[in-house]
């Protein structure tokens, strides 16, 4: 507990002290920064893992970003107009951006990127694209997106991670999955690809002809890789590393290493992804498939010590399906709170008869495996009999994406509005055996499927919110899964590292404007 | 010695082979496959995207196909394309080779040279305070977790002490280049190359000592002592000589698995190693890598064996050619 408090007051001050700089930003310098686990590949519009991004968002960039409210911020796109029937979309290109090789940038690559390349290969940006009817290029500086019918969160997909543009001279007519230059990025963000010593690190350089001037402040950003938790802290013990961003270090490492002298933590820069947690249930067969025995799991869990004792106070109690980050978030729907005894009244009117639960843990490192036990000590004291299964990360992938479970931890971005990242949790279309990421709890409810359809498409923020609070409420009543905490990442670096995080994507947008006091 | 070095290379082949086969569908047992890995990591996927990766990895072929596909190519030398890191499998070995030889073969050396000596003075010293001291060291050794030892030595050597650097392969982004490369690749190299070489050193002594124990009470030993030759000429030129054929049986076998790297020492030391290649490679079941990875450590192993025999007969006359 001491512990705890400790760190809630460190975490007090360093944010305080993370407060945007408003000293002159100054030139040059290095940034190291730790990169876990080592990304597979670079080239963002093929693989769009989370270490991807983080390195690949300094090279690539996208029509615009969003700032912590997830307001759109202008990046490759300096203005942009929406028509009053919500369906056409005008962006206005900024002046004078280069590729990476000298090229110019213009919307012919726009249209190339987003109709051919990402149509082909990315799978979450194609299902917001069924709503598009044509991408068109009238002039060298404007791309106009027009829609077949009102998209709600339409103006929320043009962060790079979701579009990222890809040069048009260097893909066009090409296999993009092996085209050789995939192992040297090529883009138009602020960071150049200079060399990859896979198992060591990744080193990217300033670009010099950046269309923003005197931009980017550092001169290099190197990401090293390191495997053991426990050595990444020691990287920044070590001075080797100034930024370990969320998730480097295991969260009880957390308190130690904020201790330091001249180190800043902040949880801000995951707004946009609003990273939420739940167990599955598996609604489809077993003990689950029982509204009763759900809830009696859903008030057995004591989620308030996991957030205190595993996650140090970072992150929020979940109310429900929609992260209070998320557009049309409410607060206002059932109790889920820990109640040990409601769930065993719960459990009592239940179908079960004692067999035993199979949990599956996130296989993500020390903390998920300690929130499985503590999940476990909490069924157990409401009646339940578990075993936890032990799994590594393909495993898990398997044994959740084919229902071979009754609970299962894990986590997924919500990407800023409910039709973007919460309904493909839900809804019924989205229930096929192969994926861990789709309705793998297997909630059926057809009232629900329609509020879905009708929210995304409405063109009204007003009838939106409407409507997502009428589907968090049944919903909740409906506890498909177990909701346990919108999760917070610490990011830790040196106090003197100055605008690392300015917008809801945090580091995974560039380091474009960071710098280094000196 | 040339027909005998033939049959035992003949036998190899079939060995390999066999091994092959047997790797291939041990990997295709386990659950998930690099498809699935690649689309959870993605953390959205539609059927279109699983089907796309499914047939790069050559996944959507009938099971049987796969393992002709990869038993043909991997005869004719080809290990394979990693589609995940997208390069050819064995230019990832290739890379990261050097990093895992000097790693291995520095442990190696330590372990041999400081568990023979160790081995050698604790038997000559049977029963003294000498040998208890060796003995309870090595078994200290032996039985502590190989990561807690690298790790309790990173943070004592790197954090509180600052001696060394606690991970990596050399200075990030320092440039250095000949005598000052070197000098900094050796720097990192002290906690790996120790903490992996203390351990080994712990078995090479403890068969050493007990190898020279049995071999001293044996006649021949006893005649020798009898002709008046003096101990230390005994120690050297008969036990010792006949007390190292177990210990070669062992450096032999342990030799071949160099290749393979170490890999609890190369994860938590960040070295770049082939360890580290294969155990990245099997989360995330990149099987190719994983397969090539296997291969080379077995050809290595086989390799070695053919080696430690051929030793065997030098050192040992008795040792017929059979």
């Amino acid at each position: 507990m001491r512990r705890t408090l400790t760190f809630t007051t460190a975490t007090a001050i360093a944010l305080a002290l993370s407060l945007p700089a408003f000293a002159e930003p100054q030139a040059g310098g290095r940034l190291n920064l730790i990169i876990q686990p080592e990304p597979p590949s670079l080239m963002m519009g093929l693989v769009q893992n989370g270490p991807t991004q983080m390195v690949a968002g300094d090279i690539y960039e996208s029509l615009l970003r969003y700032d912590e409210n997830l307001e759109p911020q202008p990046s490759l796109a300096k203005s942009w107009e929406v028509s009053e029937d919500g369906l056409t979309y005008t962006f206005t290109l900024q002046d004078n951006v280069k590729w990476h090789d000298g090229e110019d940038f213009d919307s012919s690559d726009v249209v190339f990127s987003v109709d051919v390349f990402l149509r082909e290969t990315h799978p979450r940006l194609r299902a917001s694209l069924v709503h598009v009817e044509k991408i068109e290029a009238p002039d060298p500086s404007t791309v106009v997106f027009t829609l077949k019918q009102p998209f709600g969160p339409f103006l929320g997909i043009f962060e790079a991670g979701t579009m990222p543009m890809i040069p048009q001279h260097i893909y066009e007519g090409t296999d993009f999955a092996n085209n050789p230059m995939n192992n040297t990025p090529i883009g138009t963000g602020p960071f150049k690809f200079e060399e990859w010593e896979r198992g060591s690190y990744i080193h990217l350089v300033k670009n010099e002809d950046y269309y923003m001037e005197g931009k980017p402040y550092l001169d290099e950003v190197y990401y090293q890789v390191v495997p053991d938790g426990a050595s990444r802290a020691v990287a920044y013990e070590t001075g080797q590393v100034d930024v370990l961003p969320g998730g480097s270090v295991e969260n009880f490492d957390v308190p130690r290493i904020t201790a330091m002298d001249n180190t800043c933590v902040t949880d801000k820069g995951w707004e946009f992804f609003g990273p939420h947690s739940w167990m599955w249930m598996n609604n489809h067969e077993g003990p689950m498939a029982d509204k009763n025995t759900r809830k009696a799991v859903m008030h057995s869990l004591d989620r308030q010590f996991a957030l205190d004792a595993l996650w140090n106070g970072l992150g929020k109690l979940a109310t429900g399906p929609v992260s209070s980050s998320t557009r049309f978030h409410d607060s206002d729907t059932p109790s889920i709170d820990y109640d040990p005894e409601l769930a065993k009244q719960y459990l009592a009117d239940s179908s079960y008869d004692g067999e035993t639960i199979r949990l599956l843990p996130l296989p993500y490192g020390e903390t998920w495996q300690r929130w499985a036990e503590a999940t476990r000590q909490n069924l157990i004291e409401t009646g339940f009999d578990v075993e936890l299964v032990a799994t590594d990360v393909a495993g898990w992938n398997q044994r959740v994406g084919e229902w071979d479970f009754d609970l299962a931890f894990t986590y997924l971005y919500q990407y800023g509005d409910p039709a973007l990242g919460v309904s493909r949790t839900y809804v019924e279309s989205n229930i096929a055996k192969g994926s861990p990421w789709n309705n793998v709890a297997g909630y059926v409810n057809p009232e629900v499927d329609a509020l879905w359809q009708q929210a995304a498409v409405s063109a009204s923020a007003e009838e939106r919110q409407e409507l997502y609070s009428q589907i968090q409420d049944t919903i909740v009543d409906d506890v498909p899964v177990a909701w346990l905490l919108e999760l917070g990442f610490p990011t830790i670096y040196r106090c003197n590292v100055k605008d690392l995080v300015t917008t809801g994507i945090g580091i995974n947008d560039g380091l474009r404007d960071a710098w280094i006091e000196r | 010695m040339i027909r005998f070095i033939l049959a035992r290379l003949v036998k190899a082949v079939v060995i390999l082979l066999a091994i092959l086969i047997f790797n291939f569908l041990l990997i295709h047992a386990a659950p998930g496959d690099p498809a699935a890995v690649m689309a959870g990591e993605a953390g959205a996927t539609d059927e279109k995207f699983i089907a796309d990766l499914r047939a790069r990895f050559g996944l959507d072929q009938p099971f049987g196909v796969q393992l002709w596909l990869y038993v043909k190519s991997t005869v004719q030398l080809d290990l394979g394309f990693s589609y995940r890191q997208n390069m050819p499998v064995i230019d990832l070995i290739w890379d990261r080779l050097p990093a895992t030889l000097l790693l291995t073969l520095t442990a190696f050396v330590i372990a041999l040279v400081l568990g023979v000596t160790a081995g050698v003075l604790a038997a000559s010293k049977q029963g003294t305070w000498w040998d208890s001291i060796i003995s309870s060291m090595a078994l200290l050794f032996y039985a502590t977790p190989l990561f807690w030892v690298a790790l309790m030595a990173s943070l004592l050597f790197s954090v509180v002490l600052g001696w060394l650097p606690g991970y990596g392969y050399e200075t990030i982004g320092a440039n250095y280049t000949g005598f000052e490369r070197a000098l900094d690749i050796g720097k990192h190299l002290i906690l790996p190359a120790t903490t992996l070489g203390l351990f080994f050193m712990a078995v090479y002594m403890r068969m050493t000592r007990a190898s020279m124990l049995e071999m001293s009470r044996l006649d021949f030993v006893k005649t020798a002592r009898a002709k008046g030759l003096k101990n230390r000429v005994i120690q050297r030129r008969h036990v010792l000589r006949n007390a190292l054929l177990p210990v070669i049986t062992l450096a032999g076998l342990q030799a071949g698995q160099i290749v393979g790297g170490a890999v609890l020492t190369e994860t938590v030391f960040a070295w770049p190693g082939i360890g580290r290649l294969l155990f990245e490679a099997i989360s995330q079941r990149d099987y190719s890598v994983m397969l090539g990875v296997f291969f080379v450590s077995a050809a290595m192993v086989l390799l070695f064996n053919l080696i430690t025999d051929v030793l065997y007969v030098l050192v040992d006359p008795r040792i017929r050619l059979t």
